[in-house]
């Protein structure tokens, strides 16, 4: 790619079109950045800061009611927002190429992914037959796709080659820049490495410039060249990775570093953002971060800033890049630190769940008269103790069974076999009224807080629902008293209960979850991936919430998540979940730093953040799943044993359990 | 697959069951033989013993499920349940009150109505995808506002006012057809014009707005975003990718409707005096002629079922979703 020029954005404007007079809302608002060639650029910002639409409006595909109001792009020396339709298209999917966040959503379902690849090969290079069908395998081929996927529809590929099915897709025209929005948001860790490794090593092989999308500081890290942050539509800091990383200028970006959880901040309060992004059609004054920013003063209220460079190349919006913040402005800059010690658990706190041998078999049914013939073994034999005021972490890949386990221990789903005790309590034959009341000890929070709530009841009605039946001892009046008590404790205030769910945020919604969850004080609270549909600054005030309400009442926690930074915040122990197994559990801080079952060695190797390291691969002539270890077929350190028999848990120094023939006691 | 057809024929039959017995319950329970021998000899005649010779002439004259009367196995089969429902199933149909065998009635009945019924269908079908179509193409800009606008107003006249005036237009002022009438052979063609335009037109405005729904469903989706993204035209994007999908729903909706087009339109037949099965079924109204009217009850609830099983099977040819169940 000789003619490679890179790309340059100057003064990009979107409006929101508006038949009537109406004020312009402007949802990206004087976008400047630049891609070298070759080189990867990291779009970073919180959700709806205007990422995807500033990649949208380069490609000229502003999605219908949104325009274009104003900018300039240069891909090279061609002008693309001055090109006629025509020409554009030749661009798209040709110099320019932009992939996804929604593996699942972003393919034709109802055409195959060889035809998906030939189409965008018929678009920009016009092959013969035999062309077409070599020059699609070579594709595949270079996303680490087999041939035989080119025949499969969509519906038949995992998450991860749907994704690769979609770059290759985008490779096609052989692009010099491709824009990948979120691409591995709605992925595994496991997978997303993959793919983050496959677009660093395309990006490498090819010399394409990268204009990667994300809010996830890790990623960035692990692939950024160079860092464009976002805010409110505009650009706030852009710097190279290492001075970003090293010394992070802008107030948003600084509060961006400190709310993301990890193990050494373990017990204290994630600092938090106050506020949130200012809604769309705001108007500004001063600099947009002035609401929420602990530095601000008067200027940054009265004046907006300009984009301003530093010594060390950084360029950052912000007042205090040309002048120090004057020593006698109201407000105090950063608080004091806010972080408070809650106290470990130190008594030997008293048994709260028992889980014994747990298994959820679903039937597979087949043929003409639907007979059963074989099982998923969806949760397989799964032990689990937890106690009172304890965190247990419940870590593992989407499909693994965690949800399954969650919902039989809450006898939503009739376990197949094996108990659950609660508080000394034996669960497995009540029903009726006796399990009823058993279930008022344990609640769920889940993943999506908008899917869980019911849009056309008020707040207040919602929490008094489950009261209600779970307490239905309470008279109104204390019902309403015990709901107002309930969303002060979770941060809302008393007068959200007039309010119905969809006039709150994405973080708010979880605190009305979480409030539900403890309307009839539950001592046991399941949280099935309680932030992962949340924004990082979110995240932390959701995270902080859970931590003040364990400390404040002894609940146990069964924190079921893919996020290991979050666990080594939160969890006291933590159980790595493979298949229906446990294949290995322990105390957070000794398994994550010592991981001992080749599993929990890939997870956290695939945690972003930790530069992408080269999973060992699976030695070839590896034995094949069956009656054996699970994991054999993944497994760089599988021996012959280990395809005979599935390996037996043993109990090692510190209570670390390990179930792999690898692993023995010493 | 070959599992999946025969599992869905398989479970069509105790429906087919159900809808026979339904059937006997209107036509021999609520709607007794005595009932129906009072309504044909009229108020007058109505003695008892008109009634049982009513009954003895029609066919009538057994007890509904039980015959005490009848030797062995004829307890259960000389009973009108055996005679008059199940032979349904065999397209035993009977005689009509004027001593005609329905079944050869209907046999050469429903190929003047397959005549308009087909043909209406067809262009129908194209006619409105077109339309939608271009529509969407179109979308947002004044053009699609006055085709929805065209398409609602067409929706709320009634389908009585197409057929009259297009008769009136087309036959009585400008002698373009034949007001109505029907011939056999090839001079069934200028005849059959006029139906079906009426038929198409009114029908326009409700299926190009569904249609225009779903196609605008399909655009907003994320991966006709990808298929622009790689530089396809909107003619390809449009054609292969909206089409493509959207005629999933449209193709297995109209499935649905096929074995029906033999039962012909009630109205249109009678208005363009077309000598098909609707017509058959409003004249045997007419005339309480219950023979005829239950059997072709009967076939109209046996045609639908049949409709949806073909649905289904439609599915599993043109979603590759469904095809691998
Ligand atoms: N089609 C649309 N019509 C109107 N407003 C829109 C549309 N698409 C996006 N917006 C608004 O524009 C703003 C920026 O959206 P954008 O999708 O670019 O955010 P983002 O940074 O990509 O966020 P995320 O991380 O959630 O993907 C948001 O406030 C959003 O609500
Ligand atoms: S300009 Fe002022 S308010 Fe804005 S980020 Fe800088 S210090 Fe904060
Ligand atoms: S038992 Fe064998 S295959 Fe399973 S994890 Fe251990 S080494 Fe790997
Ligand atoms: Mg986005």
């Amino acid at each position: 790619m000789a003619m490679n020029g890179g790309l340059s954005v100057r003064g990009l404007r979107v409006a929101i079109h508006h038949e009537g007079g109406d004020r312009a809302m402007r949802p990206v608002d004087g976008v400047d950045f630049e891609v070298a060639p070759g080189e990867c650029v990291v779009l970073l910002g919180e959700s709806g800061c205007g990422k995807s639409l500033t990649a949208l409006a380069l490609m000229r595909l502003l999605p219908d009611g949104l325009e274009l109001a104003g900018g300039q792009a240069r891909l090279g020396d061609t002008d693309l927002f001055a090109l006629p339709e025509q020409d554009m298209r030749r661009v798209r999917g040709g110099r320019l190429a932009m992939i996804f966040q929604e593996p699942m959503l972003s393919l034709n379902p109802v055409l195959t992914v060889g035809q998906q690849i030939g189409e965008a090969l018929e678009a920009h290079r016009h092959p013969t037959a035999e062309q077409a069908a070599a020059e699609t395998s070579r594709l595949l081929q270079a996303v680490g796709l087999e041939d035989r996927h080119g025949t499969s529809y969509p519906f038949q590929l995992s998450g991860g080659q749907r994704q690769r099915a979609l770059i290759a897709t985008m490779l096609a025209g052989e692009p010099e820049l491709l824009i990948a929005d979120e691409p591995t948001t709605a992925l595994d860790v496991t997978v997303q490495a993959q793919i983050l490794r496959l677009l660093k090593q395309l990006r490498s092989e090819r010399g394409m410039g990268l204009l990667l999308i994300t809010h996830d500081l890790d990623v960035a890290r692990d692939m950024a060249d160079r860092v464009v942050v976002m805010y409110a539509g505009q650009v706030v800091e852009v710097a190279s990775r290492e001075a970003l990383y090293a010394r992070p200028f802008h107030p948003y970006t600084r509060k961006l570093f400190s709310v993301l959880p990890s193990a050494h901040q373990r017990h204290e309060r994630l600092e938090h953002i106050p506020g949130s992004v200012p809604p769309l059609g705001t108007v500004f004054t001063g600099c947009r971060f002035a609401e929420r920013c602990a530095l601000a003063w008067e200027r940054c209220h009265a004046e907006a800033p300009d984009s301003q460079t530093l010594d060390d190349g950084h360029v950052a919006r912000c007042h205090l890049v040309s002048a120090p913040r004057p020593e006698n402005a109201a407000g105090a800059g950063y608080p004091p630190e806010t972080g408070r010690k809650t106290a470990e658990a130190e008594q030997v706190a008293a048994e709260l769940l028992e889980v014994t041998d747990l298994a959820v078999h679903f039937p597979i049914r087949k043929g003409l008269l639907r007979r059963t013939v074989g099982q998923v073994k969806a949760v397989d034999g799964v032990s689990l103790s937890l106690k009172r005021g304890e965190t247990l972490a419940l870590v593992g890949e989407s499909g693994c069974g965690k949800t399954t386990l969650a919902k039989a221990v809450l006898r939503l789903i009739e376990p197949t076999s094996g108990s659950v005790r609660l508080e000394g309590t034996t669960l497995d034959r009540l029903d009726g009224n006796a399990l009823r009341v058993a279930r008022a000890s344990m609640q769920i929070v889940f993943q999506d807080p908008f899917a869980s709530l019911n849009p056309r009841m008020r707040v207040g009605e919602i929490l008094e629902e489950g009261l209600r039946s779970l307490r239905p001892e309470l008279h109104r009046g204390h019902r309403a008293d015990v709901v107002a008590g309930l969303l002060e404790k979770v941060g809302l205030g008393r007068d959200a209960a007039l309010r119905y769910p969809h006039a709150f945020s994405g973080g708010q919604r979880q605190r009305i979850a979480i409030a539900r969850a403890l309307a009839v004080e539950p001592r046991l609270l399941i949280c099935d991936e309680p932030t992962s549909a949340l924004d990082v600054s979110v995240q932390a005030q959701i995270l902080s919430l859970l931590q003040d309400l364990q400390a404040g009442q002894g609940l146990g926690y069964l924190f079921i998540t893919h996020n290991l930074p979050v666990v080594g915040y939160l969890a006291h122990r933590v159980a790595v979940m493979y298949r229906g197994r446990i294949v290995e559990e322990g105390v957070a801080q000794d398994l994550m730093g010592r991981p001992l079952h080749p599993y929990t060695n890939l997870l956290l190797d695939s945690a972003p953040g930790r530069g992408l390291p080269e999973v060992a691969a699976a030695p070839a002539g590896r034995p094949e799943a069956g009656v054996g270890c699970s994991f054999a077929a993944r497994c760089p350190m599988a021996v012959a044993e280990c395809a005979q028999a599935a390996p037996d848990t043993s109990t090692l120094a510190g209570g670390r359990r390990v179930a792999c023939h690898r692993v023995v006691p010493e | 697959m070959l599992n999946y057809v025969i599992r869905r024929v398989l479970y069509a039959i105790p429906i087919l069951i159900g809808v026979n017995l339904i059937t006997f319950a209107l036509f021999f329970v609520v709607n007794t033989p005595d009932d129906m021998a009072r309504i044909h000899l009229g108020a007058k005649h109505v003695t008892p013993e008109a009634i049982e010779r009513w009954k003895v002439e029609h066919g009538y004259d057994r007890p509904l499920l039980f015959n005490q009367e009848a030797e062995g196995t004829g307890k259960l089969t000389e009973t009108l349940f055996v005679n008059k429902s199940l032979a349904l199933f065999a397209l035993d149909f009977g005689l009509a009150d004027d001593g005609r065998d329905i079944a050869r009635e209907i046999g050469t009945r429903m190929w003047p109505s397959l005549a308009i019924a087909l043909p209406t269908f067809l262009v129908g079908l194209a006619v409105y995808i077109s339309f939608a179509l271009t529509l969407v193409f179109f979308r947002a800009t004044y053009l699609d506002l006055t085709g929805v606008v065209l398409s609602v107003v067409l929706m709320s006249i009634s389908g009585l006012f197409y057929i009259i005036g297009g008769q009136y237009l087309l036959g009585k002022l400008w002698h373009l057809v034949p007001v109505s009438g029907y011939a056999p052979g090839w001079g069934m063609f200028k005849f059959l014009i006029l139906p079906i335009a009426v038929g198409v037109v009114s029908g326009l405005g409700d299926s190009s707005r569904f249609y225009r729904t779903l196609f605008l469903e399909e655009i907003h989706k994320d991966y006709v975003r990808t298929a622009r993204a790689k530089g396809l035209s909107e003619r390809v994007v449009l054609f292969r990718h909206v089409l493509g999908n959207a005629m999933i729903p449209i193709l297995t909706g109209a499935v649905v409707v096929i074995p029906r087009l033999f039962l012909g339109s009630l109205i249109v037949e009678s208005f363009f005096g077309i000598p098909g099965l609707g017509s058959y079924t409003i004249e045997a109204i007419q005339a309480q002629d219950f023979a005829i009217v239950r059997s072709m009850v009967f076939l109209g609830s046996v045609l639908y079922i049949v409709g949806l099983l073909l649905t289904d099977l439609s599915y599993t040819l043109v979603d590759p979703r469904v095809r691998l169940e």
